[in-house]
Parts: structure tokens; C-alpha cells; sequence
């Protein structure tokens, strides 16, 4: 291997690795605050690309008719929770925000062929169709399960997937889909080409970083949320709503996982179950954090990255292979490294 | 245990080919080979509250392991089924052993990865036919009989299927099925009474590993075909799914979850892409749906509901006689038991226990007061093993046992209960006592799969039944624990720590909950327990109780001993008068 296929391997693991980063930050935010191992974390990559490639072919996105479902759904469980008790005055807003934004989205898609807009606000319209799945998900499938143990709520959430996946086939159809480039721009870095589009998935990556980082130490949801993690009854007498904060970190997961999918759609062909893939690898990341550390969750989801890229090069047929078996080692050293004190589920 | 009348299930089952097409027949073989493994999830996952998605994988282990070595090697099918078995055994306790010491989710996590490794292998590897599998397995060969077709076949494995509910259910309804089972009340209790628990995780694990195997040897030779599609995680996730479709707390529940899953399947791929005018495994979406709603709404699945519906059967409600279990010596009058030696226990900055020593001796009752927050919980965990001390020395009848597991210490005849009762709210009284008993009997996972264990067993319930009789449970031993008042729960814990035949009992707060006539009884109790030579070191509220019946007090404050003495001059001692009512100004 000379320096020119080493650069080009490196560059590729760390193009992948800054966005399984991302997404171990995800899953470890939501893990700490919910208890959700969030399975579905890679459908949301999956969706924000393929809604993204939806809107630039001018389709309308199914992502579209799932918002407006589950905001029903939504709206009837909250609209009949705030009927018994009376709480007419709140029902306006439930239904604008669960039922009218979603109509009037799929309404303006219809109207208005999005293909013809700039980038950016393509970049925009799918956030917004895909974002708000988070929260709806959360309110519909793991609210209602907030007390239950961590294995319940894993079932729950592999279930959620599995449904998420099929609802991406029906969606999206079988084809994969790659978005043109945001950027042509190239660079030559010791003989060997450096694409534009990495550089902005990197720098994305860590600015997005950055952003949680100000997020979590400057803004009170923010702190809301890091104690919520830390100790959710003690945040729950300082009146931290548990479904507040649930709400609130898979609104961010979902963002994070739309926003790594549009950021590696012009990279890599995505298909409506990639997603599941991409997302594990983040997980892996995260388990070599112990599913608590940030900075080791995203150290560890670079490694993931790396490694994928020279396995890939060096025996592609087995990359999968390798990148999952990689968990066994990182298990075994865990287990060892660990204290025997069990944490007691009661 | 539900024990259906299987002698006319099984004849049930015989006829069937006879009478039913073949579609019908191929329908049922494969709800027959799912079944198997859902009955190790019920194993795994509602007995003992762990769970797996990489079963597919095992399955996988044992098809391939057979389709490669009767193929290429020309080996006979029941040879490679015990190396497919050895094989999966292995890689079973090599996972099990590096995810289970972790927390309940890196188990679940490490079979998600391992499933998905195993399948792109499988579709990788030249020798195993890469991703067009391995065609020609040769049929299974029973006494001269072939067994080509899917109607030979289906005696096969319904037989299996009959043998693993029979052998599950046994193994539930014995010694070890009961330490399994103690397993999802967290593992502190079964720790306490003797269960070694990362063992009794393995074994779980194990045991659903193998029958995935079996299944996935069954699945090679009735398709005489393999490749690596049946074993993708999907399919993984879809076990769990029949299991919990089912009951996961009930071995029928995985027929019934295996046989709704198959037939909803297979008319779902019918009829959904009809309806969205596509191909695909739409199937999923309501899978994973139904799935959600399940567990939010009836997280017992379907099989309790339909028990529901049976006619009431007759428990058997009565404990066969046996002999009395042998005792351990008993230790020589007024010779120390428990010797606490300056232990210290800090959390963190916080020091709970600082510098405490105790001595219990045996035929004397000890009491441990003080206010709350003092710390005597916490000593009572160093002392048994809950939660180890920082510091200091802890000697139980002169060996040192500071650093063991609590296992160990039961072992060396401690018995404790617990200030947060401990039971198993769905189990009756009787099996929650017998739990206590686990270190008095020896047999393990093959005799009681196999009801050889009988007489032990026999023995243990015995046991078990003589100990609530003691304490004077006797007309609620078949209830369930959970629909037991508070302060009677408590006194089941009580039952429970003598099942294991201690010569000390650490007794954690007995008598809170109770009435003034159960204190008394209580109180009688444990006296003559200390005239049998028995030690009781006891943590109480109630001064009247304390003060009646210890023979020697220690008050704790603040993490300290702050007197020690016999009541009468312990009641006296100003300091304690400060802590418990306040400085005289």
C-alpha cells in the first residue's frame, strides 16, 4: 500500500467515522436520558437522505404521510388526555402542531415542485418532514413505557425499527438513491485527491459537536437534560418533566441522525434499510464508550470508521465481518475492566 | 408450571398428517422448528429477564455445521448434530461469558452485532457456498427409515418440540428452575441465598442457545439446503417476537406465538402487496406495530389470556412428606459467630460505617438500633456480602469472609432478609421459601430436565413447607407471594433464610409491618430459634420489641457505634437518650 491509497483509505474512515460519531453521541444522549439502546436511530439517517433524494426528483415524500399518521395518532392521545381533564384551552396548539403543520407541508409539496428550490432549503423542507418524527415516535411508542426495564424497552425499540424499515420500503422503494454533491470543490493533499464534500462532512460533523457541547453546558434544556440523565427522579422533583426530556433528546437524535444522512447521501448510495447498518456502527462507537462517556463514544466511532475503511481495502467481503467482531474484543475488555456492582432494576 | 394434557396433545399431533395436505403439513413443520427456539427465548427472556437477537445465528451454527460436514465430508447427520451442538455450546459460552458480568442490555447488544458478523460470513465464506448456501444434504436416516419427505420429517420435529416444552417445563418446576427464576428479582436475593448467578445466566443462555441449534440441524435436513438467508437478524428479531407474541413467561405460549407469527406471515405476504401494489416484507410494519402495542398493553402476551378462558384446573395442594434434610452442626453454646472487626464503608465522600465492631455469639440475639440514616443496612450488606466493605475485618466462625460473594458466605450457613422485601410476587410462598434451600440440595440442569432429581426435590419442598408451617404461614403456602400483606411478606423472607438451615440469621427490619399479636408470634419465634443455639443479629424499629427480647444492643449514629451493652443499660446510657430524643439543655 503506498502513501496516496493510505491517505485516501484515511480519509474515507474519518469521512464515515465523523458521522458514526455523530450518531454514538445520539445514542448515548438518549440512552442516558430515556434508557432507550435506540435501534431506530439508523432509520433516521435513511429517511433524511432518501427524503432529501425525494425532494430533488421531485416526489413527494412518503416521510410526508408518516408525519401526518402519527401526528394524528399523537393528537388523539394527548386531544383525549387534555379532554378528561378539561384543559380545553390547550387543544388549538396540540392540533395545529400535530395535524395542521403536517397538512399544510404536504399541502405546499404538492403545490409547490421543491425540486426547483435552492439546496439549502431542500436541506431545510426535509429536515422539517423527518425531525418531528423523534418526538412523535417517542411520545407514541416509549411514553407510555417510561417505568419499564431497559430489556422492555429494547424489544420496544427493535420493534420500532423493524416497523420503520418496512414503512421505508414502502416509502421509498427498493433503489438506492445518492444526492449530487453540495460541493465540487477538490484539493490535493501529498498526491492524493481530497474531495469537497469530505471536508464538509467533517467540519459539519464537529461543528454540530460543538453546537451540543453549548447546548448541554450553556442552555437550560440543555442542563434539563444532563440531569435528567444523571438522576431522573431527582430531576423530576426540580420539576423536569421525564416526558419533556424524552421528547426533547429523540427530537434531537432524530435531528442528528436526518442531518448525518443528508451530510453522507452525496458520498454513498443509500438504500431504506442502510440506515440499520450505519446506525449499529454508530452503536459500536458508543460501546466502546460504555454507552456513558461522550468523548470515547466518538473517539471509538472514528476507530469504527478507520477500520471499516482499510478492512474494506484489504479484505472487502469480510468489512462487515471485521467491524462487528470488533464488539467481541471491545466486550471482553469492558467486562474485565468492570466493576462486579450490578445496577438493580426494580 | 401449566401442564395441558399432553397425552391427547401428542395424539393430536400424530393424526395430523394423516388427515392434513400438504401445505398444511410444511406449514406445521416450520411453526414446529420456530417453536424450539422461542422456547429457549421463554427460557432466557421470561424466566430469567435476559434476552438475545442473534438466535438466528444459531440456527445458522447448527444448519451450516451439518450441511458442510455431511456434504463435503460425508459425516453422519446425528454426528454432526453433536458437533453442531459443541460448537454453539462454545461460542454460546464464550458471548455469554464476556457480555452477562455487564449490565442486562450488553447481552441483547453483543447478539445484535454477532448476528449480523455470523451472517456476512456465512455469505462470504468459498467452502460454505457463499451466498448460494450449500445444496445435497443428504436426509436423517432413523433406523433404517429415510426420512425424505416433509410428512416423515414432521414426527421429527414435533417430537423435539414436545421433548424441549417436557424437559423446560421440569427444569422450571426443580431447584434450578427456581434459581433461573430468581434471576429477574434481581440478583442480590439469589446471591444472598446461594444462587451463583453469572452461572445460572450461562446455563439460561446455553440452554436457548442448543435449541436453536437442534432447530437449525432439523431446518438443514428438511430442506436438504442451506444458505445464509434463515439466519439474518431479521429472523432473530422475529424469535423474540413469537416469544413475546406468545407469553414469554410460558413454554406454550412459544408454540402459540410460533404458530400466529408463521400463519399472520404467511397471509400478510399474500395480501399486503396487493393492497400497496408492491413487493416486500410489508409484513414487518404490522410485525413491529403489533409488537409495540403488545408490550404496552398486555406485556404477558396471549397465552395468560387464553389460560383464562380454560376451565380452572385442580393444583396439586399438598407437599409430599420426606425426610428432614440433614443439618449443619450446630455450633458450640456462647462461641462467637460473627466477629466485625473496625469495618468502614465509604460511598464515595460519604462514610456510612466508620470503624465498627460487633461480635454475635451463637444462642444470643443482638439488636442493631439507632435512627434512621445510621447505617445499619449498610452493615448488614458488608457483613453478608451485598456490598463489600472498604475496610476492616469480618470473621464468621473464624474465617474471614470480608471479600467473598454472598454465595460463599450462605454457604458457610449466614441467611439474611431484607428491609425491601425480596419475593417473587407471582411465585407461590412455598417456591419463594424453597429458594433458601438451593444450597442443600446438588442437582443440576440435566436430572430435573429429566426428573431424576425427584427425591431431592421431594426433600427441598419438604423442607420448605416445614419452615412456613414454623413461622406460621401454613394456610398461605400456595398463595402468591405478592398477594401477601407487607408485614407477612416479611415473615415469608424469614422462612425463606431458615430453608437454608443458617446458624446465624441477619434479620433486616421483621417485625415493621406487623400487629401486635404477629410481634408476639414473632418474637416467641425467634427466642426459641436462640434456644436452639441459633444467632440472630436483627436491625428494629420497635423499642418495645428490641428491648423484650434482645439479650445485647448496639446503637449506631452516624455510621458509629455509640453504645453496646444489655438493654437495660443501653436504655440509660445518656448518648443514646441524645440521639434518639434530643440533647437535655
Amino acid at each position: 500500500m503506498d502513501l496516496q491509497i493510505l491517505l485516501l483509505l484515511g480519509q474515507d474512515g474519518i469521512t464515515n467515522g465523523a458521522i458514526y460519531a455523530l450518531l454514538a453521541l445520539a445514542l448515548v444522549l438518549v440512552f442516558t436520558v430515556t434508557r432507550v439502546i435506540f435501534i431506530p436511530q439508523g432509520e433516521f439517517v435513511a429517511y433524511g437522505a432518501l427524503t432529501l433524494a425525494s425532494l430533488q426528483t421531485d416526489k413527494v415524500p412518503g416521510t410526508v404521510w408518516l408525519l401526518l399518521g402519527l401526528g394524528i395518532i399523537v393528537a388523539l392521545l394527548d386531544g383525549a388526555k387534555l379532554l378528561r381533564e378539561r384543559r380545553y384551552a390547550k387543544l388549538p396548539p396540540l392540533l395545529i402542531a400535530n395535524i395542521g403543520v403536517p397538512l399544510i407541508a404536504a399541502a405546499g409539496l404538492f403545490a409547490m415542485p421543491p425540486a426547483q428550490l435552492p439546496l439549502a432549503l431542500q436541506v431545510l423542507i426535509a429536515m422539517l418532514l423527518v425531525v418531528p418524527l423523534g418526538p412523535m415516535i417517542y411520545r407514541v411508542a416509549f411514553q407510555p413505557l417510561a417505568g419499564a426495564s431497559v430489556l422492555v424497552l429494547l424489544i420496544v425499540s427493535v420493534a420500532v425499527h423493524v416497523a420503520l424499515i418496512g414503512l421505508g420500503l414502502l416509502f421509498f422503494g427498493a433503489e438506492g438513491s445518492r444526492t449530487p454533491a453540495f460541493t465540487e470543490l477538490s484539493f490535493e493533499l501529498a498526491g492524493a485527491p481530497l474531495q469537497g464534500q469530505t471536508i464538509l462532512v467533517v467540519v459539519a460533523s464537529a461543528l454540530l459537536i460543538i453546537g451540543l457541547y453549548f447546548f448541554f453546558e450553556r442552555t437550560l434544556y440543555g442542563k434539563a437534560l444532563r440531569a435528567t440523565a444523571m438522576n431522573r427522579t431527582g430531576a423530576r422533583l426540580m420539576g423536569i418533566p421525564p416526558a419533556l426530556a424524552g421528547k426533547l433528546c429523540f427530537t434531537l437524535a432524530a435531528a442528528i441522525g436526518a442531518f448525518s444522512g443528508i451530510l453522507i447521501a452525496p458520498i454513498t448510495t443509500i438504500y431504506y434499510d442502510s440506515g440499520f447498518l450505519i446506525g449499529l456502527k454508530g452503536f459500536v462507537g458508543a460501546i466502546i464508550g460504555g454507552l456513558a462517556s461522550y468523548p470515547l463514544a466518538a473517539l471509538g466511532a472514528i476507530l469504527v470508521g478507520l477500520l471499516e475503511s482499510y478492512a474494506s481495502f484489504y479484505a472487502s467481503a469480510f468489512k462487515e465481518v471485521i467491524v462487528f467482531t470488533l464488539i467481541i474484543p471491545v466486550l471482553l475488555w469492558r467486562s474485565l475492566s468492570a466493576r462486579h456492582v450490578e445496577e438493580e432494576e426494580e | 408450571m401449566c401442564r395441558l394434557p399432553l397425552p391427547a396433545l401428542a395424539a393430536l399431533l400424530a393424526v395430523a398428517p394423516l388427515l392434513l395436505p400438504e401445505f398444511t403439513i410444511t406449514l406445521l413443520n416450520y411453526i414446529g422448528l420456530y417453536a424450539i427456539v422461542a422456547v429457549g427465548l421463554v427460557l432466557l427472556t421470561g424466566v430469567a429477564g435476559l434476552t438475545s437477537f442473534g438466535q438466528a445465528a444459531f440456527v445458522g451454527i447448527g444448519a451450516y455445521t451439518t450441511a458442510w460436514l455431511t456434504t463435503t465430508w460425508g459425516w453422519s447427520p446425528w454426528l454432526t448434530l453433536l458437533v453442531g451442538l459443541a460448537l454453539t455450546a462454545m461460542i454460546a459460552f464464550f458471548l455469554g461469558f464476556i457480555t452477562l458480568r455487564m449490565g442486562g442490555h450488553y447481552l441483547p447488544l453483543g447478539t445484535i452485532a454477532w448476528g449480523i458478523s455470523l451472517y456476512f460470513l456465512f455469505g462470504n465464506l468459498e467452502f460454505l457456498g457463499g451466498h448460494t448456501g450449500i445444496s445435497g444434504v443428504p436426509p436423517v436416516t432413523l433406523f433404517g427409515w429415510e426420512l425424505k419427505s416433509g410428512r416423515d420429517f414432521y414426527y421429527l420435529i414435533w417430537l423435539v418440540v414436545l421433548l424441549a416444552i417436557a424437559a423446560i417445563s421440569n427444569l422450571l418446576d426443580s431447584r434450578v428452575g427456581r434459581s433461573l427464576r430468581a434471576l429477574k428479582g434481581g440478583t442480590v436475593m439469589a446471591e444472598a441465598m446461594g444462587v451463583n448467578t453469572p452461572h445460572a445466566k450461562i446455563v439460561a443462555f446455553l440452554i436457548a442457545a442448543l435449541l436453536a441449534s437442534v432447530s437449525g440441524w432439523l431446518y438443514a435436513h428438511l430442506q436438504r439446503f442451506v444458505n445464509p438467508t434463515p439466519f439474518a437478524l431479521t429472523q432473530g428479531i422475529e424469535y423474540l417476537f413469537m416469544a413475546v407474541v406468545g407469553g414469554i413467561g410460558h413454554v406454550w405460549g412459544a408454540v402459540l406465538g410460533a404458530g400466529l407469527i408463521t400463519l399472520l406471515k404467511q397471509w400478510l405476504q399474500d395480501w399486503l402487496p396487493q393492497l400497496l401494489g408492491q413487493s416486500g416484507n410489508f409484513e414487518m410494519i404490522v410485525f413491529g406495530i403489533a409488537m409495540v402495542l403488545i408490550l404496552q398493553r398486555a406485556r404477558d402476551g396471549l397465552w395468560p389470556v387464553i389460560l383464562k378462558q380454560l376451565p380452572a384446573r385442580h393444583e396439586k395442594r399438598q407437599v409430599a412428606t420426606a425426610e428432614i434434610l440433614p443439618k449443619r452442626p450446630l455450633a458450640a453454646a456462647n462461641s462467637v459467630l460473627l466477629e466485625v472487626h473496625e469495618v468502614s464503608k465509604n460511598f464515595g465522600g460519604l462514610v456510612a460505617n466508620n470503624r465498627l465492631s460487633l461480635r454475635v455469639a451463637a444462642g444470643e440475639v443482638m439488636a442493631l438500633i439507632g435512627p434512621n440514616g445510621a447505617g445499619k443496612s449498610t452493615l448488614f450488606n458488608c457483613i453478608s456480602g451485598v456490598a463489600p466493605a472498604t475496610d476492616g475485618e469480618i470473621r464468621f466462625i473464624g474465617e474471614r469472609i470480608e471479600r467473598m460473594p454472598s454465595r460463599d458466605i450462605a454457604r458457610r450457613g449466614m441467611s439474611r432478609t431484607f428491609q425491601h422485601v425480596r419475593l417473587l410476587g407471582q411465585m407461590s410462598v412455598l417456591e419463594n421459601v424453597a429458594i433458601g434451600a438451593h444450597l442443600r440440595g446438588t442437582q443440576g440442569v440435566l436430572p430435573a430436565a429429566l426428573r431424576l432429581d425427584r427425591a431431592e426435590e421431594r426433600g427441598l419442598l419438604a423442607e420448605a413447607a416445614r419452615q412456613i408451617e414454623r413461622v406460621g404461614l401454613g394456610e398461605h403456602m400456595f398463595d402468591a407471594a405478592g398477594s401477601l400483606a407487607l408485614g407477612k411478606q416479611r415473615i415469608v423472607e424469614i422462612a425463606r433464610a431458615l430453608c437454608s438451615d443458617p446458624c446465624l440469621l441477619l434479620l433486616d427490619e421483621p417485625a415493621a409491618g406487623l400487629r401486635y399479636r404477629e410481634k408476639q408470634d414473632l418474637a416467641e419465634l425467634l427466642g426459641k430459634l436462640r434456644n436452639e443455639g441459633m444467632g440472630i443479629l436483627l436491625v428494629e424499629h420497635d423499642m418495645d420489641f428490641v428491648m423484650g427480647l434482645a439479650d445485647r444492643v448496639v446503637v449506631m449514629e452516624f455510621g458509629e457505634k455509640i453504645a453496646e451493652g444489655v438493654p437495660e443499660s443501653v436504655q440509660r446510657d445518656p448518648r443514646v437518650l441524645e440521639a434518639y430524643l434530643g440533647g437535655v439543655d
